[in-house]
């Protein structure tokens, strides 16, 4: 097995990408997209800010009349950060660059964990040349295609604005362009080290998710998709968010658990389910996210400290038991519960004080728990502010949401068994305190449009999307709020709507394992063998396990030796036949075994053959080992032959044969060299007795 | 290794379905159902069966219920709660949400309309549903280390499912009711093809064939649109769940299309509720049904109002879906005796009711007629009966194609009436050649399973056995007819892989298989060849001219004389590849050729110093394996001074 992570992904919204190579099928693990890079861009303007932008535009224009050209790019460096800094051209996505140096072809199996996963997708299936097998769980298919959807549909606004390209290599891509970007940017576009520039794609189109969409198969949790007879394939709840999934892989010769970011007790979706990934051979894990958010490494060592590493005295029983209650309790829960409270609490504090809230989250399920506080929160203050929910695909979302109770953590799900409605967003709309709208200028909104109010709407990079309508409308307003996640660069984010008056609120959200939860989670799920970020390697310290490890880093392949051999069933059938001798020296029986293979549902199975085949063609008898003069010469005189030994030396006295003369019944010779035998008689009856006689004191199958 | 079935409930009969299977030790109950017929003991399945010391929970790795109808589930608190049951129960997200409903409403009636005294209570239905695991379709559930469950779509209502369950190698799949072909708001059953020593299907339409829907469903809707086009009550008691939104659905439909104004209620809340399950699960409707969903949910009905009891005897015409089913008592019965004695009305009719209930009379009644509640009432029937014909259960075609997809090695039914069982048990032996079988309650039946033996193999067998294998094959075409000629090609490609090895068994280790060259080296010894060789003379007659003169036969002579060897050999050993190789003839492992040697070691005959030119000395070796051919060669060579 050979393991590759060709992106270690950044946070939530851009999650790793690997390849692995197993039981001869290549596996891509999520093909995601880097969507906090689009902060580089311009965002697209609107009245408010088009003089910044017509200046821009000037600029640009003249690019092709030379020298000033020249004179004005010299300023840009020079100059400090500011909106005007940004690109002002139809953005590029950009995408696991690693991906592309491997020949699409040659994949067999991707397989997607989370919405945010399936994004660059498209990039990947519209390649002719394309033809794995993608598999996601059906929530995580349907909910990726909206975003997906979604995504073109905002881009749709850029490509109006600047019209259709040109060329493939837009003019910003120009190398001299892009050298002169100020260091911030270019970080961005070649990557901290400055060796990643690359990667950088137009978005696909419509037509591509759409052709996409149907290359996806659809799973549930824990169904079992068979790929080529070989690899059992299931789809176990993450908990990071609906739909999303850990991977459970298992073929003739291995199992292997994909562990990407998980939550224990998620607050919308169905929780890790970690038991499923109990006794893997192999545990690949991909949960970066203890990195992301640096911070909260001393808090982790300090815990996994006290709690961490030393075991071995306490029987598993215990370490099980009290594993489970130390990654199940529910503090991480309460916490995130406390969280989304305190983003209620600010909201409403805000719109008490007549400003608005702009919620650019696209976590769907942080989404549907604030809609359930708002409702709550805002009942308990007697307020009646709209909610609006701004999105090409904000319709269908909701409407998706409420069929899927299979997928959402247990309260929701008693919330169905209680005979209550799933949420309560079904009410508001119905009570119009919650809004659908497909974009911010359709007619009906802007009919029921009032200030103050609660709007959440894409896109969180705050360059695509209604979001950069209502920043540059509140961006000024110092009682309005902005709620916004941690990890993207607020700064760089905020540039282009800057001077910021309104009030900004980042908070973060779970969205992994806490490092030392990990330590526990990997004894109760007993691996054999471990495979971790390089990352991680200082804050996993001395283990003290009974599974090996070893650490992996971007575009380094990783050998991961298979642990065991095949199984293989033996049906009754040919096992009834089979006859075994016992051999002479080693306490051990053998047989020879023919049957027809089969793989069925990723087990070698021997059936028994074509019966005549068997029959007609038996495999010659194989002899081995030496054989003993003494033993052979009594035991041909058991037969009543008259045998004569006779040793036979070469020119140089040296041994070369023996032989036996059989005198009686009839003549015969055998002589014996080293490992070989030759039987030399005119009577077909004696030969066959004194080959029979050579079997007995050889070994021989 | 064998299965072990014993059925507590619908042994030959329908209701209180409740088979116990035991595969490889793990003991599953399949449905824990109610009979509704009876009121004594008979209404629950004879538990003591089970364990003696009625410790059931020790006794049952889980229990698994196939849908929320009561003959299915109708036991189940009463065996968590107050039999005491406590292990894991497993049913799909829809029975779990509306099973509580149906008991509920069970529950309601026996107590409080028959009053009865209960068998378990309110409390009881919620702290026995807190211990069900609810899964989904196709979701594969390790209940334990060796027992695996799965569900697989069945129709019959929302949230049926047949289960698959796999202990080792054995595998069985119980149907619960299934339907074959889908209906206005199910879709038809649907498995995977599986390696299953067993099927246990129901059989409620054993000999049934039924015609396309679409005509009973235009007969339903006539029969409706004329009792209230004159004015008449319409009647449907229906379950809450599953045929009162199918025919809803068929009603609102129909009364959009033709623009009817009549209203159409639902008699308690109970099934405007249901309606809200519905909405939210309709994943586990049709496909059609999901399909318009983005526009509307089908089962946001328009024309549906709730009914009060004081709309009974309320002028006008109407139709009311009203629980319970069958008429066997609660609010249906109360509507049926109000307007039972009208010719005006219409009552319709399930397909199948339970006998002892009033449906059941009816549809064997003849209009008009009177009907025995008790001792004190009698009905007057006078209304129009329609008997709907379509049911949620699969007929006989849809039995015989499962079990023919499935191909089982034994198919047990349960869940019908016997003689029609008979038959179709007959239809599977003869023209499946399936074993089947139709136990009765309580009795217990033994099946053997598939078992195979595990073994570990090396990578270089499995490599050996994947290599391909051609061979070619010359075909004679003057042997074929004329009719094969066409057909058969003058080459073919066999590509036949047989997989050899060796299996090893040492003490204390799995047993293993590896290739011949792996093991001879893991044995660290080397492999001996034995060869058994002879060499004799034949006089050879000379040919043609009398070339004596030579002392030895010439290379030139040598060389022709194996050649009429070799053709000879090719005439009588047609099956065998005749290798002529100048010097010697090769024949599988058996090498001819001349031997000038006169010590050759291996002439072992009377060894007379010849003098004789014609004589000529023929030495062949060959290994063990070739012994018999070996010595029909030599004796053909021999025979060449007779035929020369």
């Amino acid at each position: 097995m050979e393991f590759t992570c060709l992106s270690e992904g950044k946070g939530y919204y851009f999650p790793p990408c690997h390849i692995l190579d197993i039981c001869g099928f290549r596996v891509l693990f999520d093909c995601p997209m880097d969507l906090s890079s689009l902060a580089i861009f311009s965002p697209v303007p609107t009245s408010s800010n088009s003089i910044a932008y017509n200046r821009k535009f000037s600029c640009s224009s003249e690019k092709y009349a030379g020298l000033e050209l020249n004179e004005d790019k010299r300023l840009k460096i020079d100059k400090p950060l500011d909106a005007n800094s940004l690109i002002g051209a139809e953005p590029h996505y950009r995408t696991v660059k690693n991906l592309l140096l491997w020949n699409v072809s040659f994949i067999d199996v991707v397989l997607i964990s989370s919405p945010m996963g399936m994004l660059g997708l498209p990039f990947l299936t519209r390649n002719k040349d394309f033809s794995a097998k993608v598999y996601a769980t059906e929530a995580t298919a349907r909910i990726g295609q909206l975003m997906m959807e979604d995504l073109v549909s905002m881009h749709k606004e850029y490509r109006q604005f600047y019209g259709a390209e040109e060329s493939d290599a837009p003019q910003w891509m120009k190398w001299d362009e892009l050298e002169l970007l100020p260091l911030e940017l270019r970080q961005i576009v070649f990557g901290a080290d400055g060796t990643e520039f690359g990667g950088w794609m137009p978005l696909y189109s419509a037509a591509d998710v759409k052709a996409c969409m149907l290359k996806v198969e659809c799973l549930k949790y824990a169904e079992e998709a068979c790929y080529g007879g070989t690899l059992i394939i299931q789809a176990f709840s993450s908990g990071l968010e609906i739909g999303s999934c850990n991977w459970g892989i298992s073929g003739p010769k291995a199992s292997i658990s994909y562990i990407s970011s998980s939550v224990f007790s998620s607050a919308a979706a169905m929780s890790f389910n970690y038991q499923a990934l109990q006794r893997s051979d192999v545990i690949l894990y991909s949960d970066f996210s203890s990195c992301n958010g640096l911070d909260k490494f001393d808090n982790d060592d300090n815990c996994s400290g006290a709690a961490g590493n030393n075991y071995s005295n306490l029987s598993s029983d215990d370490v099980n038991s009290e594993g489970h209650d130390t990654l199940l309790n529910d503090e991480e829960y309460l916490e995130e519960m406390e969280k989304l409270n305190f983003i209620c609490s600010c909201s409403v504090d805000c719109i008490k004080a007549g400003g608005s809230v702009l919620i650019p989250i696209a976590r769907i399920g942080i989404t549907l728990q604030l809609l359930e506080r708002f409702a709550v929160n805002l009942a308990s203050e007697n307020m009646r502010v709209p909610i609006f929910l701004i999105s090409s695909v904000a319709e269908e979302l909701i409407a998706f949401t409420n069929i899927i109770p299979e997928w959402l953590c247990e309260q929701w799900q008693d919330r169905l068994y209680s005979g209550q409605p799933l949420f309560s967003h079904v009410e508001m709309l119905k009570d119009g305190r919650l809004y659908l709208f497909p974009a911010i200028h359709s007619l009906k909104l802007l009919k029921t449009w009032q200030e103050p109010c609660i709007v959440f709407c894409p896109h969180w990079s705050l360059r695509l999307g209604p979001v950069v309508h209502l920043l540059l409308r509140w961006s000024a307003d110092q009682n309005s709020l902005l709620v916004m996640e941690e990890g993207l660069d607020a700064n760089l984010a905020l540039l282009p709507f800057k001077p910021m008056a309104m009030k900004v609120l980042q908070c973060s959200f779970v969205s992994g394992i806490q490092m030392q939860k990990s330590h526990h989670l990997l004894k109760i799920l007993q691996p054999r063998h471990v495979l971790f970020p390089e990352i991680l390697r200082q804050h996993i310290g001395p283990l003290e396990t009974v599974f090996s490890f070893n650490y992996y880093s971007e575009n380094k392949m990783v050998h991961i030796p298979y642990m065991k051999d095949s199984e293989l069933d033996i049906t009754v059938e040919l096992a009834c036949q089979l006859q075994y001798t016992t051999l002479k020296q080693q306490d051990m029986n053998i047989s020879r075994l023919k049957g027809e293979l089969m793989i069925e549902h990723g087990r070698y199975r021997l059936h028994l053959g074509n019966d005549e085949q068997v029959s007609s063609h038996p495999r010659p008898l194989v002899h081995f080992g030496r054989i003993d003069l003494n033993n052979l010469l009594t035991a041909l005189q058991k037969l009543d032959m008259n045998a004569t030994l006779e040793e036979v030396t070469g020119a140089a006295g040296s041994h070369k044969a023996s032989r036996i003369h059989v005198s009686e019944p009839s003549k015969a010779m055998i002589e014996v060299i080293e490992a070989q035998t030759v039987i030399s008689a005119a009577d077909e009856n004696i030969a066959s007795v004194i080959s029979q006689a050579i079997s007995g004191v050889l070994d021989c199958i | 290794m064998v299965i072990e079935c014993l059925v507590l409930g619908a042994g030959q009969e329908v209701g209180k379905s409740c088979v116990v299977v035991t595969i490889n030790g793990k003991r599953i109950m399949f449905d824990c159902g109610m009979h509704m017929g009876y009121l004594d003991h008979r209404r629950y399945p004879d538990f003591s069966l089970i364990s003696k010391s009625h410790d059931f929970t020790r006794s049952l790795s889980c229990i698994i219920i196939t849908h929320f109808h009561l003959d299915h589930i109708g036991a189940l608190p009463y065996f968590t709660q107050v039999c005491g049951y406590n292990g894991p129960i497993y049913m799909t997200y829809p029975t779990k949400a509306l099973a509580p409903l149906m008991l509920e409403d069970y529950r309601k009636v026996m107590v409080d309309r028959r009053g009865e005294e209960e068998q378990f209570s309110s409390e009881h239905i919620v702290e026995c549903m807190k211990k069900v695991t609810a899964v989904d379709l196709k979701q594969t559930i390790q209940v334990d280390e060796d027992l695996q469950i799965r569900a697989y779509y069945a129709g019959h209502v929302l949230g049926a499912a047949m289960f698959y369950a796999k202990v080792g190698d054995a595998a069985i799949v119980y149907t619960g009711d299934y339907n074959m072909t889908p209906d206005r708001h199910l879709g038809a059953a649907q498995i995977d093809r599986l390696q299953l020593d067993l099927v246990i299907t129901e059989s409620t339409y054993a000999t049934t064939y039924r015609d396309s829907k679409y005509v009973r469903e235009r007969e339903f809707l006539k029969a409706v649109h004329k009792c209230v086009a004159s004015g008449g009550k319409v009647l449907i008691p229906t379950f809450a769940l599953g045929r009162a939104q199918e025919l809803c659905m068929l009603l609102d439909d129909y009364w959009e299309r033709m623009n009817l104004k009549v209203p159409i209620y639902f008699s308690a809340g109970l099934t405007i509720q249901a309606n809200m399950y519905y909405k939210v699960l309709i994943n586990w409707t049709s496909q059609k049904v999901k399909d318009t969903y983005a526009t509307r949910n089908a089962f946001d009905f328009k024309n549906v109002l709730s009914f009060d009891r004081s709309l009974i005897n309320a002028p006008g015409a109407c139709v009311l879906f009203a629980t319970p089913g069958m008429i066997s008592g609660g609010f249906s019965l109360e509507v049926f005796k109000q307007w039972a004695p009208c010719e005006k009305n219409l009552v319709t009719l399930p397909g199948y009711c339970v006998a002892g209930t009033v449906g059941h009379k009816l549809m064997s009644a003849k209009i008009p007629t009177q009907i025995r509640l008790d001792e004190d009432v009698q009905i007057n029937v006078r209304c129009q009966i329609h008997q709907l014909s379509f049911s949620p259960h699969t007929d006989a075609k849809g039995i015989m194609d499962l079990v023919k997809f499935l191909s089982p090695k034994h198919v047990i039914l349960v869940h019908g009436e016997k003689p029609k069982m008979v038959t179709l048990k007959e239809k599977i032996q003869s023209e499946l050649g399936i074993q089947c079988y139709l136990p009765a309650n309580s009795e217990s039946l033994c099946i053997p399973t598939t078992h195979h033996i595990k073994a570990g193999a090396s990578d270089a067998f499995v490599r050996s056995c994947l290599s391909p294998n051609f061979k070619f094959l010359k075909t004679n075409s003057a042997e074929l007819d004329d009719s094969h000629k066409r057909t058969m090609p003058l080459l073919q490609v066999y590509d036949d892989r047989v997989s050899e090895g060796i299996l090893t068994l040492q003490k204390n280790q799995s047993p293993k298989v590896v290739n011949q060259n792996e093991f001879m080296e893991a044995l660290g010894v080397e492999k001996h060849e034995v060869k058994l060789a002879h060499c004799f003379r034949v006089y050879i007659p000379d040919s043609e001219s009398g070339d004596a003169s030579d002392c030895l036969p010439s290379t030139s002579r040598k060389g022709s004389l194996l050649h009429l060897i070799s053709e000879k050999l090719c005439r009588e050993l047609p099956d065998f590849d005749v290798q002529d190789c100048q010097e010697h003839i090769q024949i599988q492992s058996v090498v001819v050729s001349f031997c000038s040697n006169e010590k050759c070691p291996h002439r072992t005959g009377v060894s007379l110093q010849s003098v004789d030119k014609k004589e000529v000395h023929f030495c062949c070796s060959w290994s063990v394996a070739d012994d018999a051919l070996a010595w029909r060669i030599v004796a053909s060579i021999k025979n060449l001074e007779l035929d020369t």
